[in-house]
């Protein structure tokens, strides 16, 4: 999907695949931990690092590899790559009866404008599986919110660094929107 | 959260079939075809169940589901002699959301325990197949053995919840390939008990039929036939889905009541 978008993707591996990489999308699914230590072990979470704070170039972190940019987060005990000042928390509906995890359909609300979200619209639509969200210490880094049970956090960007809470690649041509935009967003 | 509605796809020998009360398939044509026509009307999510996999215990075929998911963009749960975590793996990297399994949960009840672990709980799912017994009651039905087992059903989703399970389809055989509606009976029954997200699968008839499923407690509604086959008397073979308008509109009113 990215190729459509405009990117010339390839599959990193090792720090040093990222010599050549002008943007970087960090996805995810799995836990926190697992995540977090399959960063460590290949040695990208100090690339990936570097690459946010020398390089300076665009991340994109998507659902899973959204909250790993953060301080860290309930599912588990290790810390984040700290890049968004944010931690994640579980949905907990006991009282009002909604299921956990948010799973399906969602339109979003932008808190404010940003290049990565250029092409959402009232109809865009992009599909969402998690239990966990993220909580942003500072409301400049929230770009778009959502609501399930209450309005939480759904997209965040801290300068170079980006993430969003669905999944854009499957997300119809919804999704390939905010790819193309990815692709065009320069600092 | 307008809930899902869901195009189930039975594959056997790398073919789309379509069952009726778990027989064997009847031919609807080639997977990758259906595919790229669900993709373009922008379905919530496809169900793609390798119906034959465990019954021959074969291995996943991930040259198949590697080729459908190519084209893909929308949310994949797939099932399927998935009897391993190296297998839950390669099915993901594949770009495959989640993975359910059905008879593995009896066999070996830790595997699910340790992929939801692993790959975290909303992307392990489970497929519960229910029929109802000569009495009326509804039992667990093993499609391998082809019959019905003693297990009661309240009990055996509770235990598949404890595993860790993020999500549950349940399959009624009786009303598979039907098209005569919704075991709704069956729907409030397990929706008291199952506490994840719940697909009803099995007897869809119309869209009216799947708003009526939510209302009585599943979360998705998921069908075979009705989005394979033309809904005129002849019934050829037609993969259609709603659109957008049509679903907000059927799901409006429930959202008001």
């Amino acid at each position: 999907m990215c190729d459509m978008a405009g990117g010339n993707t390839y599959i990193v591996r090792t720090p040093k695949d990222l010599e050549s990489a002008e943007r970087i999308i960090l996805p995810g699914v799995g836990a926190f931990d697992e995540g977090m230590n399959r960063l460590e072990e290949s040695g990208l979470k100090d690339g990936i690092l570097s690459f946010a704070k020398e390089k300076r170039k665009p991340i994109l972190g998507i659902c899973l590899g959204m909250q790993m940019l953060g301080l860290g987060s309930e599912e588990g005990g290790q810390a984040g790559l700290g890049l968004i000042q944010s931690k994640c928390v579980k949905f907990n509906f006991n009282q009002i009866g909604l299921k956990v995890p948010h799973m399906g359909w969602d339109n979003i609300n932008r808190a404010i404008t940003h290049p990565l979200l250029r092409s959402v619209t009232n109809l865009s639509r992009y599909y969402f599986v998690h239990s966990y969200y993220m909580k942003c210490s500072f409301q400049e880094n929230v770009l778009a919110t959502c609501s399930y049970g209450d309005k939480f956090t759904v997209a965040v960007a801290n300068q170079n660094v980006s993430g969003v809470q669905f999944h854009p690649e499957k997300s119809h041509k919804y999704g390939l929107a905010l790819f193309k935009d990815f692709m065009r967003w320069k600092l | 959260m307008r809930p899902r509605i869901i195009p189930t796809l039975l594959i056997e020998d790398g073919g789309l079939v379509k069952t009726q009360k778990f027989s064997k398939g009847k031919y609807i044509g080639d997977p990758i075809n259906a595919i790229n026509l669900y993709n373009e009307m922008e379905v919530d999510e496809l169900i793609i169940i390798d119906i034959t996999a465990s019954k021959m215990e074969k291995n996943p075929d991930l040259e198949m589901i590697s080729e459908t998911c190519a084209e893909a963009f929308m949310p994949i749960s797939y099932a399927g002699g998935v009897t391993t975590i190296e297998q839950y793996e390669q099915i993901f990297n594949l770009g495959v959301e989640k993975v359910s399994i059905n008879s593995s949960l009896r066999k070996n009840p830790t595997l699910v325990k340790e992929a939801s672990k692993h790959f975290g709980s909303q992307s392990v799912g489970a497929i519960v197949d229910v029929k109802k017994n000569f009495y009326g009651q509804y039992k667990v039905y093993d499609h391998c053995d082809r019959k019905l087992t003693n297990l009661d059903l309240k009990d055996y989703l509770e235990r598949v919840q404890g595993l860790g399970v993020g999500e549950i389809i349940i399959y009624s055989v009786d009303r598979d390939g039907m098209m005569s509606g919704y075991d709704m009976d069956l729907i409030s029954k397990v929706s008291s008990t199952v506490k994840v997200p719940l697909i009803i699968c099995g007897g869809a008839n119309s869209i009216c039929n799947m708003v009526e499923a939510i209302k009585n407690g599943a979360d998705a509604a998921a069908a075979g036939s009705f989005f394979v086959f033309s809904h005129t008397k002849t019934g050829g073979v037609l993969i259609n889905y709603p659109s957008q308008e049509e679903l907000t509109l059927a799901f409006s009113k429930l959202a008001t009541e």
